[in-house]
């Protein structure tokens, strides 16, 4: 099976007033379909430029990146836009819902981009708010629910459009211990249910929950360890 | 394609209807600006109209001359003893001018003068016209009882004469004056029709007055030689005044337009032969019609700049909170271009929401721009009724202008919002298309 995203030797420098910042240097990385990855490290790791390459937001200075077939290291900005709307589901810190939009509304924004919607998607976009458990607040606006629930409707728009892989941005960071609980039990829970799970964090318990951990220094990975199948 | 179009107009609407005020505002300045199109370009067509169909109303292929009185010195130095001195054009003129100048088609001799028309105890004051048949038909009179004068009512100096509308209502309000005679000076004449009401023309002969045709009382131009002649004389307290013209006015009729201009300066070539002094005017309709052309012209030019003033400015405006929108929204943005947003639907999300806003302000100015008539009605109404005497200063075009909304100004005014909205509309836009989605996610 194709793996969901490849890396080969990926490096990425910044050029600033006081020079070049090399925040990658050289980074290969294969994440499987089905994997649950856990990337950790102190900051200043190159934890965020790598995310923002698996997310497609960026470009490789060298090296390759590989969605599922895709080569990205090349791909045009419109193009990265529409690998972003089909096949990477995003979930971030601080939610990112937009305040204007409705709960069903803020599920089917990828797909909004990918250029229409038809019954079945909508009837899909219902399923994953009562997936998540929000089925009774559909026309809710994301300032009416709780930092869990807005969470919980970034988790559904995540799946969507039905992602190679989800990119989750310290997910739990803004949540209550028991909040943080349920977002990850639920992110275990799609992970049982076959989809890709990459996960951003620097707290220890969140790494623990995945199946394998990627550490970073510096801009290398440093250690590459699988926790459990 | 239309799926996307539709989901952004649906997308902008929200998004304005977000901070409504701040919208409303913005809608306003377009609103006034779009508004003022309409209402100057109806006010500038209504003063116009009302130029022009004064001035159509004297006739285009008509040239008109006129007798006026000269200046006192020349009287003196021309014999001081009389009291009673000639001038204005005569019969010799008019006869010269129809035998010389072959293009002028019928030329018409009028002798005016005001006098008091009795019936019974019942008396007015008004112009009495000695006149030809034809002068109905080239001041566009029509009858509405009985006939005009006819060519035997002149050849014959019979005292027969034709009422004005109004003349007809003072002296007349409960009979027929068919068949009545009604007294002038010493005489009596009969009449024998009545003249529907008519509009005053533009002013003539230098005088900026209307020339009023409703009091007027018509006899047979030979009949007014015969019987009052060319002497009048007016009584005032302590003294007499006296004026001696052979003819009040002489109206030309040309027989084609192109040549109404060339015929107009043989006729001043002609007049100036016989006359010292400077006792009579030429007014040339058509000259009249083509300034009065240029001044609207130069109007509609004028107030459409004012008007693209203030579009401007509420163009800036609309530019101005699309800007402080896109830098308020940054976050927003990039949660869109991470979930698939491109630049070009980014562009077109903000663009949509300016065209949004100025088509809400187009539309609403047209409305507006509509309401110019029964407002500046109203308006008018008030002031007359607060401030009674300011408001007879104020010069005639303001006190009787009726705007008219001239059709094309409609789908200018909206055409000009829509421009408005995508030019102002676009810098914010691409400004929003053009950020870093990394940088604008982080953005707090």
């Amino acid at each position: 099976m194709t793996p969901a995203a490849r890396m080969l030797e990926a490096t990425k420098q910044y050029v600033m007033d006081g020079g070049t910042v090399h925040a990658l240097r050289g980074v290969s990385l294969e994440i499987p379909t089905g994997d649950y990855v856990a990337i950790m490290g102190p900051s200043g790791s190159g934890k965020s430029t790598l995310l923002n390459l698996l997310g497609c937001l960026d470009r490789p200075t060298s090296g390759r990146l590989m969605l599922g077939d895709e080569e990205i290291s090349g791909a045009s900005d419109d193009r990265l836009s529409e690998i972003r709307a089909s096949h990477i589901g995003f979930i971030f810190q601080s939610y990112n819902l937009i305040p204007q939009l409705s709960v069903l509304e803020n599920i089917e924004v990828p797909l909004y981009y990918q250029g229409r919607i038809d019954r079945r998607q909508r009837q899909r976009s219902h399923e994953l708010a009562e997936l998540v458990g929000l089925g009774d607040r559909l026309k809710h606006r994301p300032t009416q629910l709780s930092g869990g629930q807005q969470q919980r409707v970034a988790i559904a728009r995540s799946l969507i459009n039905d992602p190679y892989f989800i990119l989750a941005d310290e997910p739990t960071g803004n949540l209550d211990s028991v909040t943080s609980e349920e977002i990850l039990r639920l992110l275990n829970d799609l992970n049982e249910q076959g989809k890709t799970i990459i996960i951003v964090t620097h707290e220890p318990e969140v790494g623990k929950l995945a199946k394998r951990v990627v550490r970073l220094q510096d801009g290398s990975i440093c250690s590459d360890k699988r926790t459990r199948e | 394609m239309s799926f996307i179009w539709l989901r952004t107009w649906h997308l902008g609407v929200k998004s304005l209807l977000l901070h409504p005020l701040r919208s409303l505002l913005t809608v306003l300045g377009i609103f006034i600006g779009v508004a003022s199109v309409v209402w100057l370009l109806a006010i500038g067509e209504g003063i116009s109209r009302k130029a022009q169909e004064q001035i159509e109303g004297l006739g285009a292929t008509n040239i008109i001359i006129r007798s006026i009185k000269p200046p006192e010195e020349s009287i003196e130095s021309a014999g001081s003893s009389r009291s009673i001195v000639p001038y204005g054009v005569t019969r010799a003129d008019f006869d010269r001018l129809i035998t010389t100048i072959p293009t002028i088609d019928r030329a018409l001799p009028i002798r005016e003068a005001r006098y008091r028309f009795g019936y019974l105890g019942r008396n007015t004051e008004g112009r009495l016209v000695g006149c030809t048949p034809e002068y109905a038909e080239v001041n566009q009179l029509e009858v509405a009882r009985g006939r005009f004068l006819s060519d035997t009512d002149d050849h014959e100096k019979w005292n027969h004469c034709v009422l004005a509308a109004g003349t007809a209502e003072k002296l007349f309000p409960f009979e027929d004056p068919i068949g009545q005679a009604i007294r002038i000076e010493k005489a009596f004449y009969l009449v024998v029709g009545v003249m529907k009401d008519r509009t005053p023309t533009a002013g003539i002969g230098g005088s900026l007055t209307a020339q009023e045709f409703n009091n007027d009382v018509y006899i047979p131009i030979n009949t007014f030689w015969s019987r009052i002649g060319d002497i009048i004389v007016t009584r005032r307290t302590g003294s007499f005044e006296g004026e001696m013209i052979e003819l009040s006015q002489i109206t030309l009729r040309v027989d084609e337009v192109e040549n109404v201009l060339k015929t107009a300066a043989l006729v001043k070539e002609t007049l100036k032969l016989h006359h010292r002094k400077q006792d009579y005017a030429v007014t040339v309709p058509l000259e009249l019609l083509k300034q009065a052309k240029t001044t609207r012209l130069m109007f509609i030019v004028f107030m459409g700049l004012i008007a693209a003033i203030s579009l401007v400015v509420g163009g800036i405006g609309i530019m101005n909170i699309m800007l402080a929108t896109v830098t308020e929204r940054t976050r927003e943005i990039g949660i869109r271009r991470a979930l698939g947003a491109k630049r070009g639907d980014i562009t077109r999300q903000f663009l949509v929401e300016t065209v949004v806003l100025s088509v809400m302000g187009g539309a609403t100015g047209i409305l507006g721009g509509l309401t110019c008539r029964p407002l500046i009605g109203a308006l008018r109404g008030i002031m007359q009724r607060t401030a009674p005497e300011v408001f007879e200063q104020l010069p005639d075009v303001i006190r009787e202008v009726t705007p008219i909304i001239v059709p094309w100004s409609i789908p200018l005014a909206f055409g000009i919002s829509v421009t408005i909205g995508v030019i102002f509309g676009l810098y914010p836009a691409i400004r929003a298309a053009a950020m870093d989605p990394i940088e604008a996610l982080r953005h707090e």
